[in-house]
């Protein structure tokens, strides 16, 4: 990074590369601002105006978010007047919306609620006029709100900056602004391919996964790091706990490589198939020839397969058992499935579906 | 991948073939989008179906379906031709270019359009656009491997890498996508008939000595068999006994009948998997498994990247962890396996894998790795062949276009390919639980492009027949563009209409992959026509409504 550019905030001296917007700067020195809609990757709009600060010499209050660094530049992130701003702003978003955080899924990672006790708001001065849409609940994975919605517009970059989907963009005006599909249709009608990542950019409850909806508060639940199942890429993710079963998946780390906390449809609402009740259970054991598949034990099964194959291996060498390994499985199990076969049986007669 | 996935959306320029990143890779498909959207990156599209990244592309060349090779040499003659390669990294870092010379000059862009239909001239723009570019990176997938000339077309992509210099640079490269989550770790780990972990071949005797000094058993130095030699073997008498570890070949392999008539043939089945699949159906034991969320380990993905599996939930009943289950078994064998954890797994495989050698749990806590990484402060490897091929200068191989084992004929006028869809994955064990999935794509579709529909009189969202020489299935028609006029694209998720009942068991002579991309079939309206539903959603998604898909089943196997 190119640094070199010299600057105030709140009383402290700050060096920042030329690239960087006064947020930027900020951030990098532990200084808090406030965001909302501010969505790293993405272009900053400086809708919100949540982060507005002041800077010597300039007339109005501006947005960090968007505010280049320049070279002397004095600024002030906590006067009266930004804080005053910052408050009109967080009252208006709240009147403006049904925000009921009693049964909202967002309660507790809800970036309008983080503002409001933030700012000690105990109710907004203005009456609370919520515009009384729909709930979209087409389809099973994604519910939308848009009365919860703060028009920050951070889904609408998801999609078209991050996911480069281009489904959704603002449409209508003023107070009857929305963010959506074309044609405000329902996700389910569009051309969305449900990769969720306009419900992880959203800051408050207004897009949602679905089924984490009454699956745990988030400090109820334990998140844990893991590796998709599906295809090659090999997304990391976060899977939330609760009680012993998975609610919902996340991105993991938006700088973690190689997904940079994107997800498509099938790592972060494909995961029915873990506690689904055809799993098997219990051991399998065909005892006679021609008959049915009964339950069994597992020493019953694992013997009854090395006898097996001791027996196939007397009686037609190691080449007359074969073996296919599986590339869903671990690395560990793919080592010790080949060393079973070569070491175990003595025959190189195995391989996986890479083919297929 | 010779390079990673981070790199893609920095290439100036990406060559997308036989792959449909958005559906198959959609976060690496996310990638392509943003080097063409946000960072002014070029995107070529050779591919005979109209998939999404058509719509990003800057140029599209539409081949006839197993053609690449000719579409490549044809790529390279006009850059030969042209003298857009680069001279001085072909001299310094390659060889064999005479001989890429010599077959290439036969493919001159007027002889490539009669082969592959893809016009002399947009052949020209691509081989110009691909050669211009600083940093070009090609991206492909089984839409170049799944056909019996599979290995010629992957050497014929590695030539037009290496003739541009495209090779052991950041955001260049030969990059294939690989379809399934580990398959690159279960060739790493010796899954394959032919060679050790770390691909030590089995013939060499001294590899062989390594491991089994490393195993403590005398160990076989003949290759083995390949999964469809497993099948032919079963078939023949050969192959006695069969262990299924996580795989589904009733549903994923060529010409399904003979599957299953290999399976019954077998005198010992095992299947150990987490589902009652379509082949744990034959098995003698079946042993229940324990899914990613119920397990520790690494998988390995398409850039080489070790990153860690961590156990979430617990399995269900008394399902085990595979590793534990092998453990159990290796014991049994006589093979000591005292493994206490996934980790102590890891500890051997170290030991016996250079390239994974500087791979420790420890150091997967703090981020994943990526291969080679030989020793404990190496960084990884982001991208291969900086300065050298493994073997030393890169070899160009001169491959001539040999046409596909079975082209359309009167009986079967049209060209069957196969492939996933976005909302599901494989044979769709997995994706056909989960309810979203189920919403949007219900039931498998037959594309097809609106002129062979209205000849064929099928209608968008009737059943439809679809026969080859080895079988015949039902499933419902999509009419749409995607798919090219005389080409029918089906995929191979829903049992219900097994398309592997269709395809052809002819295998790439190298690679042994089926051609799973090209066969004949014909395609007429079913008879017993099911109530009409709509196709094209309720906004012309092209997918179908889950009222549509509950009243009319596939017809499976007629």
């Amino acid at each position: 990074m190119e640094r070199g550019v010299q600057l105030t905030i709140d009383g402290r001296s700050i060096e920042a590369a030329v690239d960087e917007t006064i947020l930027d700067a900020a951030r990098r020195y532990g200084i808090f601002i406030p965001t909302l809609c501010f969505l790293e990757r993405t272009t900053a709009v400086g809708a919100c105006r949540v982060c507005v600060v002041e800077v010597a010499g300039s007339r109005n209050l501006v947005a960090s978010c968007c505010m280049p660094v320049s070279p002397g530049m004095v600024v002030r992130t906590d006067t009266e007047k930004v804080r005053a701003a910052q408050r009109m702003i967080v009252e208006l978003l709240w009147a403006s919306g049904d925000h009921n955080c009693l049964t909202c899924e967002r309660n507790g990672s809800c970036a309008l609620q983080d503002l409001v006790y933030f700012f000690r708001i105990e109710k907004p001065r203005f009456e609370i006029q919520p515009p009384g849409y729909p709930v979209e609940k087409t389809n099973t994975m994604i519910q939308r709100d848009l009365n919860k919605c703060v028009l920050c517009g951070r889904c609408v970059r998801a999609c078209n900056e991050i996911q480069v989907n281009e489904v959704l963009d603002f449409f209508m005006r003023g107070s009857h602004a929305k963010v959506g599909p074309a044609f405000d249709a329902d996700y389910i009608d569009s051309s969305c391919v449900f990769c969720g990542e306009c419900a992880e950019a959203c800051p408050v409850g207004a897009i949602t996964m679905k089924k984490a909806r009454f699956g745990g508060r988030p400090w109820e639940t334990r998140t844990v790091r893991t590796t998709c199942a599906y295809c090659g890429v090999g997304c990391q993710m976060d899977l939330s706990i609760h009680e012993g079963k998975i609610v919902s998946v996340k991105g993991g780390g938006k700088d973690t490589p190689p997904n940079r906390g994107s997800l498509c449809v099938k790592g972060r609402f494909g995961m029915d198939f873990i506690g689904h009740p055809s799993r098997l259970k219990t051991p399998l054991v065909r005892r006679t020839k021609g008959g049915k598949l009964e339950e069994a034990g597992w020493e019953e099964a694992l013997d009854l397969i090395a006898s097996k194959f001791k027996a196939v291996r007397e009686a037609r060498g190691p080449d007359g058992i074969a073996g296919l390994s599986s590339a869903r499985c671990t690395n560990e199990e793919n080592y010790l499935f080949q060393k079973f076969m070569r070491a175990g049986i003595g025959t190189n007669n195995v391989d996986h579906c890479a083919r297929l | 991948m010779t390079n990673s996935i981070g790199e893609i959306e920095f290439s100036d320029l990406i060559l997308a073939t036989g792959t449909n990143t958005t559906e198959n890779h959609p976060v690496i498909g996310a990638a392509v989008k943003r080097a063409v959207r946000r960072n002014n990156g070029k995107l070529i599209v050779i591919d005979p179906r109209k998939i999404d990244l058509v719509r990003y592309a800057d140029l599209w060349l539409r081949q006839k379906p197993g053609t690449d090779v000719a579409v490549l040499n044809g790529l390279m003659n006009v850059i030969i031709g042209e003298s857009l390669h680069d001279a001085a990294y072909v001299a310094a870092r390659t060889e064999g270019f005479d001989a890429l010379k010599a077959v290439t000059a036969k493919y001159t862009p007027e002889r490539v359009e009669e082969i592959s239909g893809v016009p002399a001239d947009d052949l020209r723009k691509a081989a110009r656009m691909y050669a211009a570019a600083g940093r070009a990176s090609i991206l492909y997938a089984m839409g170049i491997t799944q056909h019996i000339s599979g290995t010629n077309n992957v050497k014929s992509i590695a030539n037009l890498a290496m003739l541009c210099g495209n090779v052991g640079i950041e955001g260049g490269g030969v990059n294939p996508l690989r379809g399934q989550n580990n398959v690159q770790g279960a060739c790493d780990m010796g899954g394959l008939p032919n060679v050790f972990p770390g691909y030590r071949p089995v013939e060499d005797a001294g590899a062989r000595a390594f491991f089994e000094e490393a195993w403590g058993k005398a160990l076989p130095g003949k290759q083995g068999l390949t999964v469809v030699e497993i099948t032919k073997g079963a078939l023949e008498g050969t192959v006695k006994a069969l262990y299924i570890m996580g795989e589904n070949p009733l549903l994923s392999d060529p010409d399904l009948s003979h599957v299953e008539e290999a399976l019954k043939q077998l005198d010992f089945l095992v299947v150990q998997d987490i589902f009652p699949t379509e082949t744990a159906q034959f098995a003698d034991v079946v042993l229940p498994s324990a899914s990613f969320a119920e397990k520790d380990g690494t998988f390995t993905n398409t850039e080489r990247r070790v990153q860690r599996v961590r156990k979430a939930v617990e399995p269900p009943g008394t399902a085990r962890q595979d590793w534990k289950i092998l453990s159990d078994l290796l014991n049994r064998m006589g093979v000591p396996a005292r493994y206490g954890s996934a980790g102590d797994i890891m500890e051997e495989i170290r030991r016996v894998t250079p390239s994974y050698r500087g791979i420790t749990y420890g150091r997967l806590e703090r981020g994943s790795l990526q291969w080679p990484c030989p020793n404990e402060e190496h960084p990884g490897t982001a991208y291969l062949h900086r300065d050298r091929f493994t073997r030393g200068l890169g070899l160009f191989h001169a491959v001539e276009y040999t046409p596909p084992a079975e082209l359309p004929d009167g009986e079967y006028p049209l060209i069957l390919s196969t492939g996933r869809v976005l909302y599901h994955y494989h044979t769709g064990t997995m994706t056909r639980l989960s309810s979203g999935s189920m919403e949007r794509v219900p039931e498998s579709l037959v594309e097809i492009h609106p002129a062979d529909a209205e000849r064929l009189k099928v209608e968008d969202g009737r059943p439809v027949t679809v026969t080859s020489r080895r079988g015949s299935v039902t499933a419902k028609a999509r009419v749409t563009e995607k798919s090219p006029r005389g080409t029918v694209f089906m995929n191979f998720h829903f049992a219900e209409a097994a398309v592997n009942r269709l395809t052809h068991p002819s295998l790439d002579p190298v690679g042994k992959i089926p051609g799973f991309k090209v066969c004949a079939v014909r395609v007429e309206a079913a008879r017993d026509a099911g109530p009409e539903t709509s196709i094209g959603g309720r906004a012309g998604t092209g997918v179908l409504s889950t009222e549509a898909a509950s009243s009319v089943r596939g017809g499976g196997n007629t």
